[in-house]
């Protein structure tokens, strides 16, 4: 099993009456209610929240991108992945990932996540999603109905400048580039391990079965409601007729441990009240840009997760939440115990654990992810003995790996420096 | 009208026939046209009318390969040339409007009549096109129609809400049609037509709305001021969709185009 520990960085302080007031978390959410001198510590608390994932077995720590977003203040991942690959020692950096039909050109996506790789000894997950409709868009204005064409292009590109030894000549419709020579390229070979986040896109299953990519399936609605479009991925590996790994597929969960069931609500609801009912209240004209989704994919019925729910918006309740598996919390034992339904039910390797949760303090969240990483994790481990050795969807780091900030801590003197060197005559 | 369908180079292409007179093309907005369309119907009583669908359009082949400005300019030439006409009266409404310009640019000796009505295709950032692609179906009427109320009633005709698949039917030809109007509207309806525009050789006529809420008079008066020569009319107490709301007002100016 590989968990990731994963954070979205919403902003923690959304007023109240959020809902009432505005008509989306996203896209034209109000300037106003972002507050720069606040997010100094927000960025950093959430900055040292990653890095203490690492510190305690975490297999890889987690961020996205998204834009002009109040749940997820994330517009370029990557540099916080930076930080964290300094930061951090173990864990992969699991980037999930960069929306690449948005970068001019693509190539710069492949540049810098091998300077990740490569910074980081080699411990990057790259991920290569479409985006949400949102923030391809509605926020950085790509035509909806092509979309799709210039991400397969950008995908082709970036793995043609990974894995190519000389420089080439690239003449795609969107990026025509006479001279492709990136420098410097990733560590892991023949490139750093890729997953795909989907929402239920058929094309998308395809896509990384024909490419040995990980599925992953980013929900905030868990794992009870997964269960459909999760069966219609593995029906479809079966059908073509490559094995069943389940390290194929990666699914996100909250995750919320306490010593019991009932502190677990004492010391959370209110948390994950504000990310269901506030991080989540995105304008439905936003949600589904006509022409991004295919015509196959809405023949599934396959709605966005964005789209108000049949009957309308109402407040969710913890009870509500919990039973209805958006959010896995409780004690140690609970949470155990519905993570294995979750694992086996959907047969997923890769777990992203969403384990900060909207306007979650760092005290509660250090809390409850010391916990799982203690008392959870450790049983779960164990869960696909077949697959141990399946190491196709994940990093393959360098043995030896320096430590950032190893400099001596004073500069040496001339002296020293001629000892070491010798003196030029 | 009459649903027909004839070849082109990428797609068959399906167009509405019906009247009789001199030759006139009517290119259609983002929302389509229907066989029932009562600006058709006006100006099939002195015209040969032949209003052609975008490919994705109602029941029509959709074509992945028209991509850009020019794929749809040179596209609806090649429909004009399939139909066997030659200098028809062209007409376009909204995006149409925005595409029989772009044809009268590149080929300015061959369009001697041409109507633009609430046509897009110019941008000014004094005044922002309401954005098409994040308004809620609900949010349509008031934003296309001078009467709202009547203009939910048009476009809720014939359709049944209450059907299971009514939902998804409308996200398909939602993802159709829309999708490929988004190739030119999306998600700003310009695409340099202004720096052309000169090109214009036709004796135009540019018809608004003047409750227009999509795309405001201001727009009308930047087209007039692009074409030398061209005529403004104004039509009063009528929204972006002037072509249900006062068909006869709009059929009599572009009949004054001879």
């Amino acid at each position: 099993m590989k968990f990731t520990w994963f954070n979205l960085m919403p902003w923690p302080y959304l007023p109240d009456d959020f809902r009432e007031k505005n008509r989306s978390v996203w896209v034209d959410i109000d300037q106003k209610l972002f507050d720069p001198a606040k997010s100094h510590e927000v960025y950093n608390t959430y900055m040292d929240l990653l890095e203490y994932a690492d510190t305690l077995g975490f297999d890889g720590v987690g961020v996205n991108e998204h834009h002009q977003n109040g749940y997820g203040i994330m517009p370029s991942p990557n540099i916080i992945a930076a930080g964290l690959a300094r930061r951090t020692k173990d864990a992969a950096i699991v980037v999930l990932g960069n929306s690449i039909a948005l970068y001019n050109p693509p190539v710069r996506v492949a540049e810098e996540f091998a300077m990740l790789d490569c910074i980081s000894g080699g411990r990057l997950v790259a991920g290569f999603p479409v985006g949400t409709s949102m923030d391809t868009n509605y926020c950085y204005g790509q035509i909806p109905s092509l979309t799709r064409e210039k991400y397969n292009e950008a995908h082709d590109l970036i793995i043609k400048a990974w894995t190519t030894r000389e420089p080439f000549a690239f003449n795609g419709r969107y990026n025509k580039l006479r001279h492709v020579n990136i420098w410097p390229r990733p560590i892991q070979e023949p490139r750093p391990p890729v997953h795909i986040p989907g929402g239920g896109s058929v094309e998308t299953y395809d896509f990384c079965i024909d490419n040995t990519y990980s599925y992953s399936y980013l929900s905030f609605s868990g794992y009870l409601r997964a269960q459909a479009l999760m069966n219609g991925y593995w029906k479809r590996v079966e059908e073509r007729g490559v094995d069943k790994s389940p390290y194929r597929a990666g699914f996100a969960q909250t995750i919320l441990v306490a010593d019991t069931d009932e502190e677990a609500e004492r010391l959370y609801s209110e948390h994950v009240s504000y990310f269901y009912n506030r991080c989540l209240h995105v304008y439905p004209g936003f949600a589904d840009a006509p022409g991004y989704r295919t015509i196959k994919t809405i023949q599934t019925g396959a709605l966005s997760q964005y789209a108000p729910p049949t009957g309308g918006y109402t407040q969710l309740t913890w009870k509500e939440l919990t039973e209805q598996g958006h959010v896995i919390a409780g004690s140690p034992e609970t949470v155990r115990q519905r993570m294995e339904d979750l694992i086996k039910g959907l047969n997923v390797g890769n777990i992203f654990c969403l384990m900060h949760v909207g306007n979650m303090p760092a005290d509660k969240c250090m809390y409850s992810t010391k916990l799982f990483a203690e008392k959870v994790m450790p049983k779960l481990r164990n869960m696909f003995p077949d697959w141990e050795d399946d190491n196709r969807f994940w990093t393959q780091p360098l043995k030896t790996r320096v430590t950032s900030g190893s400099l001596p801590k004073q500069a040496p003197t001339s002296a020293e420096l001629a000892a070491t060197y010798g003196v030029e005559a | 009208m009459e649903l027909k369908t004839v070849s082109t180079h990428h797609v068959p292409v399906r167009y509405l026939e019906g009247g009789s007179g001199p030759p006139l093309v009517f290119l259609h907005g983002a929302g389509g046209v229907t066989t029932d369309d009562p600006l058709l119907a006006e100006l099939a009583k002195t015209h040969h009318v032949y209003a052609p669908l975008i490919p994705g359009y109602g029941d029509s082949e959709e074509a992945p390969e028209i991509r850009d400005m020019l794929d749809f300019t040179l596209h609806t030439w090649d429909v004009v040339a399939a139909l066997g006409l030659k200098d028809p009266v062209l007409v376009g409404h909204s995006m149409g409007g925005m595409i029989a310009a772009e044809m009268a640019a590149v080929a300015p000796n061959d369009v001697s009549r041409l109507a633009l009505i609430c046509p897009a295709g110019l941008w000014d950032d004094e005044h922002p096109i309401a954005d098409l692609f994040a308004t809620l179906p609900y949010e349509m009427p008031a934003l296309l129609f001078h009467d709202a109320a009547a203009g939910a009633a048009m476009l809720t005709a014939g359709r049944n809400v209450t059907d299971p698949n009514f939902l998804q039917t409308y996200l398909v030809t939602n993802a159709r049609q829309l999708g490929m109007a988004g190739r030119l509207l999306f998600p700003i309806p310009e695409r340099g037509l202004q720096p052309r525009m000169y090109r214009i050789k036709a004796k135009t006529v540019v018809i608004g709305g003047d409750s227009d809420r999509l795309i405001p008079p201001v727009y009308a008066h930047g087209f007039k001021k692009g074409i030398a020569g061209s005529e403004l009319v104004s039509i009063p107490e009528a929204g972006h969709m002037v072509t249900l709301e006062r068909p006869a007002l709009v059929a009599d100016a572009i009949r004054r185009l001879g």
